[in-house]
């Protein structure tokens, strides 16, 4: 008879497997996208982000007003992915260059202007009904969880990924509300490091990446740095490779 | 509203006759011949007497009312659905619900709409007054007598519009005009005072009728005008109906007919329009677009239910007429399969005309790159279904994800001529900078503004000692006073 201890890592991702195939029995639930980096890609249960839900990202930090690194962010996962992504929003103030600047180029976005936070949502769920999109971000200062539960239906029928982009006023509201969003993100911006070339240049800017919720895992901080031309996060030269080549060099 | 035609450049006075009896009598004026004193109801020979150099042409009254008929149709294409032609010389058009398509920023919709039919007749040649008002018939004497070309009359101020305004504004025989002059009656305004049932016995209730029409005080609904070459499907109930059940099936039933017709003549619709009368004589509709012509009933179904909500039935409705008001040539088409491996863009047409008539046409759109220094001149709006352009920003900028319009003016501690700032005041609020790069420098575009010429923008990319960054800009080089007075904002956030 087996025991729990003997339950090698192969019999528990097919139980995953099962379980998950008992919560959400659709066809879109394997679709993946992982973020190419070891440490965070290891620690989410999928081993990526599921495309087939709702996600949440705000700005913590200093970047609570604009969300500003949490925009460049989802802009960085939109890169990655294949199909034309909707970006609705209720501010004035997106900037289409500054998300190419994340790999989001102009001809896969299409943004749709809306009035309000209920507008925004209800394009949303309009938009998360056709299988044409990649990933439909809305940006809301609020999120009710029965919305997100409407956004998540909507995101599990199609395949499309959502993106719920929090806008906050300073700390009105408490992240922490709950809603039923896969994945819960925190970008806060941090201070760099100098830039090689120059003592007081600008580096490539640097965020503490706080996964506040994961549906089946749980939450962790990481400092990363920011998304490159092609959307991609890094870890810093001195906390990766970096650090521990540095450490073996002092030792020897 | 005043048709005159002037088809070709013949300088001459122009006028039209028609025989009455034994007698040559003028039909019509145009603009010279009135200066020069002519006026409808003179004989001709009169006319030639006083200008022998005349242009004469044979009145034609069907040719005027199909043509009045056109400018309806034109108007029911363009402006909204509910237009009819209201011979000898007006259009009725119903403007309930769809005046905002046409507010801009400086005027509100109806100023805009009524500005822009009268410059777009202007340009076929036809000089035209409208009006707008509460009622058909004070939009119909306001256009005539009101005292400017354009008149909009505020909602609930009917009475108070008409009460100056003469009989003749009212649309009555001429006798009966020249008859209630001789009983004293000059303006509206002392018609509405005076006891109505001596003046129906006088006149029978005629006259009353065009007075409460114009007052509101009784109904009269616009019958839209029928376009043959429109396709269109007609359904009426032998019951009223007004549930949102029945008259969603209703719409499905419509829509399923109308792309049969469509199908059979090759035609997409990029436009429909359902018009609802109800049993009280008063007509509804919705119109909605779409990005290219398409007979997809499923789709086009989806659309119209969706503006449903905005339909008062009343207490019933008896018919509904779907319209395709603009439809273009649609021809079959291979659907995809899998022999096909181009991974083609998906087809977004169906999403793009749901959150198009949601939310309005220009709220949905893509952006493309415009070859331009300054951050807000380089892009631009462009269709949402557009070709690609595969055109990207040049990828060595650093542009922030926010950018403000306008951009906040700051406070700032910084070193002339070209080093970053130290410290900035925003919102109150005092920022430290730890690092910074920059200057990048943006020269004006002098072939845009004069004033632009010397202008040069000095952009910093800083970052505080939280990590923050931000984007800000010096007005000036610096040096030069001619190039921008050294003032500093806060363009844009980095995150």
């Amino acid at each position: 008879m087996p025991t729990a201890c003997s339950l090698d890592a192969r019999s528990l991702d097919v139980l995953r497997q099962r379980i998950r195939h008992l919560e959400r029995p659709t066809a879109h639930h394997t679709r993946i996208l992982p973020f190419d980096v070891e440490a965070i890609d290891r620690h989410l249960p999928e081993r990526g982000l599921p495309l087939a839900a709702l996600h949440e990202v705000s700005g913590g930090g200093a970047d609570e007003g604009p969300a500003a690194s949490a925009a460049l962010f989802t802009a960085g996962i939109l890169a990655r992915l294949d199909h034309p992504v909707l970006w609705c929003s209720s501010g004035r103030d997106l900037f289409g260059p500054g998300l190419a600047c994340a790999g989001l180029s102009p001809d896969r976005v299409l943004y749709a202007e809306a009035t309000d936070d209920k507008t925004v949502l209800l394009v949303m769920e309009e938009a998360l009904r056709h299988p044409g999109l990649a990933a439909v971000v809305g940006e809301v200062f609020r999120l009710p969880i029965t919305a997100s539960r409407r956004l998540v239906l909507a995101a599990e029928k199609s395949g499309v990924m959502a993106m719920a982009l929090r806008r906050h006023h300073g700390r009105a509201e408490k992240t922490a509300s709950p809603n039923a969003a896969c994945t819960r993100w925190l970008i806060s911006p941090l201070p760099s490091t100098p830039s090689p070339v120059g003592a007081s240049g600008l580096g490539r800017a640097r965020w503490t990446i706080d996964l506040t919720r994961c549906r089946g895992g749980t939450p962790k901080t990481w400092i990363m740095e920011a998304c490159d031309a092609q959307g991609r996060l890094a870890v810093p030269a001195e906390l990766g490779h970096g650090q521990a080549a540095y450490a073996d060099q002092k030792r020897a | 509203m005043q048709t005159k035609n002037a088809p070709e450049a013949d300088p001459r006075p122009m006028l039209t006759a028609a025989r009455l009896g034994a007698r040559r009598m003028v039909m019509a004026v145009d603009a010279q011949a009135q200066s020069l004193g002519l006026h409808p109801g003179m004989a001709v020979a009169q006319a030639q007497a006083m200008l022998p150099d005349l242009r004469i042409e044979q009145d034609d009254p069907a040719g005027d009312a199909a043509g009045l008929n056109r400018l309806a149709g034109w108007c029911l294409r363009h402006i909204s659905p509910l237009a009819a032609a209201s011979p000898p010389d007006g259009v009725f058009i119903d403007v309930t619900g769809c005046t905002h398509l046409f507010a801009t920023g400086t005027e509100d919709g109806e100023a805009a709409l009524l500005g822009l039919l009268v410059r777009r007749l202007a340009q076929a040649g036809i000089a035209a007054r409208a009006a707008v008002a509460d009622t058909p018939g004070a939009a119909h004497a306001l256009a005539r007598r009101g005292k400017t070309q354009i008149t909009i009359a505020p909602p609930g101020t009917t009475r108070d519009v008409l009460r100056p305004l003469p009989v003749s504004a009212l649309r009555l025989p001429d006798d009966t005009v020249q008859a209630l002059r001789r009983l004293g009656f000059d303006t509206l305004g002392q018609m509405m005072a005076a006891p109505r049932a001596p003046l129906a016995k006088r006149f029978g209730a005629g006259v009353l009728r065009r007075l409460d029409q114009a007052t509101g005080d009784a109904a009269e609904p616009i019958e839209p005008v029928l376009l043959p070459e429109m396709p269109r499907s007609r359904l009426g109930f032998l019951e009223p109906i007004s549930t949102p059940d029945d008259l969603a099936r209703a719409t499905t039933m419509l829509c399923e007919r109308l792309c049969e017709k469509l199908l059979a003549r090759g035609l997409g619709a990029s436009r429909l329009d359902l018009v609802f009368a109800r049993v009280d004589g008063a007509s509804q509709s919705i119109r909605i677009g779409t990005a290219a012509p398409t007979r997809q009933a499923a789709h086009l179904i989806r659309l119209l239910t969706q503006k449903l909500e905005t339909i008062d039935p009343g207490f019933g409705i008896e018919s509904m007429i779907l319209s395709a008001s603009l439809s273009g040539p649609l021809g079959a088409r291979q659907i995809l399969t899998d022999l096909c491996t181009d991974a083609a863009m998906p087809d977004l047409s169906g999403l793009v005309d749901i959150l198009a008539n949601r939310l309005g046409p220009a709220k949905i759109f893509r952006l493309a790159p415009v070859e331009s220094d300054v951050p807000e001149r380089a892009l631009r709006r462009v269709p949402a279904l557009g070709q690609a352009e595969g055109a990207n920003w040049p990828d060595r900028l650093p542009r922030p994800p926010r950018l403000y319009t306008p951009p906040y003016r700051i406070d700032v501690m910084a070193l002339l001529p070209d080093h970053a700032p130290a410290q900035f005041t925003w919102r109150r609020r005092p920022y430290r900078v730890r690092r910074a790069d920059g200057p990048e420098r943006i020269f004006g575009e002098w072939w845009k503004h004069e004033g632009e010429r010397w202008a040069i923008r000095d952009y910093f990319q800083v970052e505080d000692e939280r990590g923050q960054r931000f984007w800000l800009f010096r007005r000036g080089d610096g040096q030069d006073a001619e190039t921008g007075d050294l003032q500093w904002f806060l363009h844009g956030m980095f995150g």
